[in-house]
C-alpha cells in the first residue's frame, strides 16, 4: 500500500483533534449562543464533507457515462455510500444543535436540515435503485444517470427551500453570524479539512472492501 | 419538418394513439384525481383555510401523475418494443421526448378534469395556480419519463418509481404550493422554470444512457 | 463483420457467456446451437449492441440502423395493427415509401388480408411473420435471428427461406435449436456449451 494509504488516517486524526482543540480552547465564545455554538465546529464540516462525496460520487459516475469504464461505479457508488452516512450525522447533529439552541428537536425553519432530509431521501432511493436492479452494465449506467440527477438536485432544492422559508416556513432562526472571527475561521478550516480527511480514508478502506467482495464473488463464481 | 422532429411526432402520436385505443391510463387517471379529492374533503376538519386545500391539490397532482408514470412504458415492455425503437437510427433521445409529451397531454386531460372539480368542491383558482400546474407538469414527465425508464429496468418496477420520483418531486411541490397561495407568485413561477429547464435538459441529455448499455 | 475476443457476460453472479471467441466474415452465415441458457440470445444481444459485455472485446462493423433483429417477443405494438408497425418502423428508420414497402413486406409474408388487424389479436405464427417483416423491412447489412422459425407452420417457414435466399449476400448470425433447417445455408457453426 501506498504512504498516502497510511498518511492520510494520521493527517485525518491530527487535524480533528487539533481543529476541536482549537475550537474548544482557543476560539473565542459566540457572543449570542455561547459554548453551545461549539457544535458548528462538528455540524457544518460534516455537511460540507456529505456535499463533497455527493459531488465525488457524481464525478465518478460522469467518468463512467464517458469512459464506459466499469471501475467507476463502484467508486461512484462507495462515495455515495460516504456521503449518505455524513448526510446521516449531518442530521444528527443538526437535530442536536437545534435542541440546544430552541429546544425543538425539529425545526422547519432550519434550511440545512431540510435540504438534508430532501438529499437523505433521494440517496435512499438511490440504493434503493441498486438494490433491485440486476448488478451489471445497466445497473451501472441507471445508477450513475441518477447519481449525476442527484447533484443537480442539490442547488435546485437550496433554492426551492430558500425561496420556501420566505413564505412557506418564516426562517426564524439562522446560523450564518455576520462575520466570523479569525480565530473561529480558522478553528473551522481545521475541522474541514478533518473531517475531509476521514472521508477520504473511509472512502478508501470501504472501495478495497468492496473490491475484495467482488474478486472473492468472481472467484467463489469460478470455483463452483 | 426536421427528421427529429418528425421523430418525436410520430412517436407521440403512437402514445396518445394506443392510449385512445387500450384505455388504460388516462381514465384510471380521472378517477383516481377526483376520488383523491372527495377524499380530502373528509380529511380536512370543516372551516380549514384555503392554503391547506391548496396544499392538498398539488398532492393529488403529484400522485395522480405518478399513477400515469408507471404505466408510461408498460406498451414497451409488454412486447420488447423498446429494443426495436433503440436500434432504429433515430436519436434516443427523440424517444424520451415522444413519450414526455404523450405523458405531458395525459397530465394536461387529467387536470382538465381535476381543476375545475377541485374549484367546485373548494374554492375558485387563480391564474397563477393554473400557471403553476401547468409548468409542474412539464418538470414531472420530462423526469417521470427518465425514472420510468429507469425502473423498469429493475425487478421492483412500479414500487421503485414513487421512490425515485417523490424526492426529485419536492422542488415541485414548493414552486407550485408556493405560486398558489404566496403573495409574490412570480418567483415561484420563476423557479418552476428553471425547475423544467434544468431537468428536462439533464433527462433529454441521459435518457440515451438508460435505454442502452 | 463481427470480431469477438475472449467476450464475456454475466447477469448479476450468473456467468452466462465466458471467453467467446467468435469471426463472422462479411456475407457470412454463422448458425448458433447449444441447450436452452447456453448465451445463444445472449450472443445475439450482445451484437446488436442492446447488452455490453462484462468482459472481452467485441467489433461489429455495421451502421447503426443496419441490423435486422429477430428476438424472442415480436417486438411490436400490440393495440397497433400490422400496417401501423411497419409504417413507425419504416419512419424511425427513415424509409423512402415506406406504405408501400410495408405492404409488400406483408404480402410477402401473407399477413396482407390481416393488415390491418390489431398485433394483439395475431396468433403466436402470424406474429412471428409480423416479426420477421419487421426485422427484413429496412433491407438491413446483419441479420441477428433468434430461433426464426419458432412458431411458424410450414409455409411459413418456406417463405422465411425464400426471403433468406433472396439475401444470400446479407452476413447473418442465427440462434437455433433446429440447424438442420439452416444447414445448407451457413458458412459455420457455434456451437455454445
Amino acid at each position: 500500500m501506498s504512504s498516502l494509504n497510511r498518511g492520510l488516517p494520521s493527517a485525518a486524526f491530527a487535524l480533528l483533534v487539533g481543529g476541536f482543540a482549537l475550537a474548544f480552547y482557543w476560539a473565542p465564545e459566540d457572543a449570542d449562543q455561547g459554548f453551545s455554538q461549539k457544535i458548528f465546529y462538528l455540524h457544518v464540516p460534516i455537511a460540507l464533507t456529505a456535499y463533497a462525496c455527493f459531488g465525488w460520487g457524481a464525478w465518478k459516475a460522469l467518468r463512467l457515462l464517458w469512459t464506459r469504464d466499469r471501475k467507476y461505479d463502484l467508486e461512484s457508488y462507495t462515495a455515495i455510500h460516504m456521503g449518505v452516512i455524513f448526510g446521516l450525522l449531518t442530521l444528527v447533529t443538526g437535530s442536536i444543535w437545534a435542541k440546544i439552541s430552541w429546544g425543538e428537536w425539529w425545526t422547519w425553519g432550519e434550511r440545512q436540515l431540510v435540504l438534508f432530509l430532501i438529499l437523505f431521501l433521494f440517496y435512499s432511493s438511490y440504493f434503493m435503485l441498486r438494490y433491485s436492479t440486476e448488478p451489471g452494465p445497466r445497473r451501472e449506467r441507471n445508477s450513475a444517470v441518477y447519481a449525476l440527477f442527484g447533484v443537480v438536485l442539490i442547488p435546485v432544492s437550496f433554492l426551492a427551500v430558500r425561496i420556501a422559508g420566505t413564505i412557506l416556513h418564516p426562517t426564524i432562526f439562522t446560523h450564518e453570524g455576520a462575520d466570523l472571527p479569525w480565530q473561529m475561521l480558522v478553528a473551522f478550516l481545521v475541522c474541514l479539512a478533518g473531517m475531509l480527511s476521514l472521508a477520504a480514508t473511509l472512502y478508501r478502506v470501504e472501495l478495497t472492501g468492496k473490491r475484495i467482495d467482488a474478486s472473492l464473488r468472481e472467484l467463489r463464481e469460478l470455483l463452483a | 419538418m426536421s427528421a427529429y422532429a418528425a421523430d418525436v411526432a410520430a412517436l407521440a402520436r403512437k402514445d396518445v394513439l394506443l392510449e385512445v385505443r387500450s384505455r388504460d391510463t388516462l381514465p384510471a387517471m380521472l378517477l383516481f384525481v377526483v376520488s383523491a379529492l372527495t377524499i380530502f374533503h373528509f380529511a380536512l376538519p370543516s372551516g380549514s383555510s384555503e392554503r391547506a386545500e391548496t396544499g392538498l391539490l398539488w398532492i393529488a397532482i403529484v400522485f395522480t401523475a405518478l399513477l400515469g408514470l408507471t404505466r408510461a412504458f408498460a406498451a414497451e415492455r409488454e412486447e420488447g418494443v423498446l429494443d426495436g425503437l433503440v436500434l432504429a437510427p433515430c436519436d434516443r433521445s427523440a424517444i424520451w421526448l415522444g413519450k414526455t409529451i404523450g405523458m405531458a397531454v395525459f397530465l394536461v386531460l387529467a387536470e382538465i378534469v381535476a381543476l375545475p372539480a377541485f374549484a367546485l368542491f373548494f374554492h375558485p383558482l387563480s391564474w397563477e395556480l393554473v400557471a403553476a400546474v401547468a409548468l409542474a407538469d412539464i418538470g414531472i414527465a420530462s423526469i417521470g419519463t427518465l425514472l420510468a425508464a429507469i425502473a423498469a429496468a429493475s425487478r421492483a418496477r412500479e414500487l421503485l418509481l414513487p421512490l425515485l420520483f417523490l424526492p426529485l418531486a419536492i422542488p415541485v411541490v414548493i414552486g407550485g404550493v408556493g405560486a398558489s397561495i404566496a403573495s409574490n407568485p412570480g418567483s415561484f413561477l420563476g423557479f418552476l422554470v428553471l425547475y423544467d429547464g434544468v431537468f428536462a435538459i439533464l433527462s433529454w441529455a441521459s435518457f440515451e444512457y438508460v435505454v442502452t448499455e | 463483420m463481427i470480431r469477438a475476443r475472449k467476450l464475456s457476460r454475466s447477469f448479476g453472479e450468473k456467468r452466462v457467456l465466458e471467453g467467446l471467441d467468435l469471426d463472422v466474415p462479411r456475407g457470412g452465415f454463422v448458425l448458433v446451437t447449444g441447450p436452452n441458457g447456453s448465451g445463444k440470445t445472449t450472443l445475439l444481444r450482445l451484437c446488436a449492441g442492446l447488452y455490453a459485455p462484462t468482459a472481452g472485446e467485441l467489433e461489429v462493423e455495421v451502421e447503426r440502423g443496419a441490423i435486422g433483429f429477430l428476438a424472442h417477443e415480436p417486438l411490436v405494438y400490440r393495440e397497433l395493427t400490422a400496417l401501423e408497425n411497419l409504417d413507425l418502423y419504416g419512419r424511425l428508420y427513415r424509409l423512402p415509401e415506406r406504405r408501400e414497402r410495408a405492404g409488400a413486406m406483408l404480402e410477402r409474408f401473407g399477413l396482407w388480408r390481416a393488415r390491418n388487424e390489431r398485433a394483439g389479436a395475431y396468433s403466436r405464427g402470424m406474429l412471428q411473420r409480423l416479426a420477421l417483416c419487421r426485422t427484413f423491412l429496412h433491407d438491413p447489412d446483419l441479420l441477428l435471428l433468434d430461433e426464426p422459425f419458432d412458431g411458424l407452420d410450414a409455409e411459413g417457414a418456406d417463405l422465411l427461406h425464400a426471403e433468406l435466399a433472396e439475401r444470400a449476400s446479407v452476413t447473418a448470425l442465427v440462434a437455433t435449436h433446429d440447424p438442420e433447417a439452416l444447414v445448407t445455408r451457413s458458412t459455420a457453426r457455434l456451437a455454445l456449451a
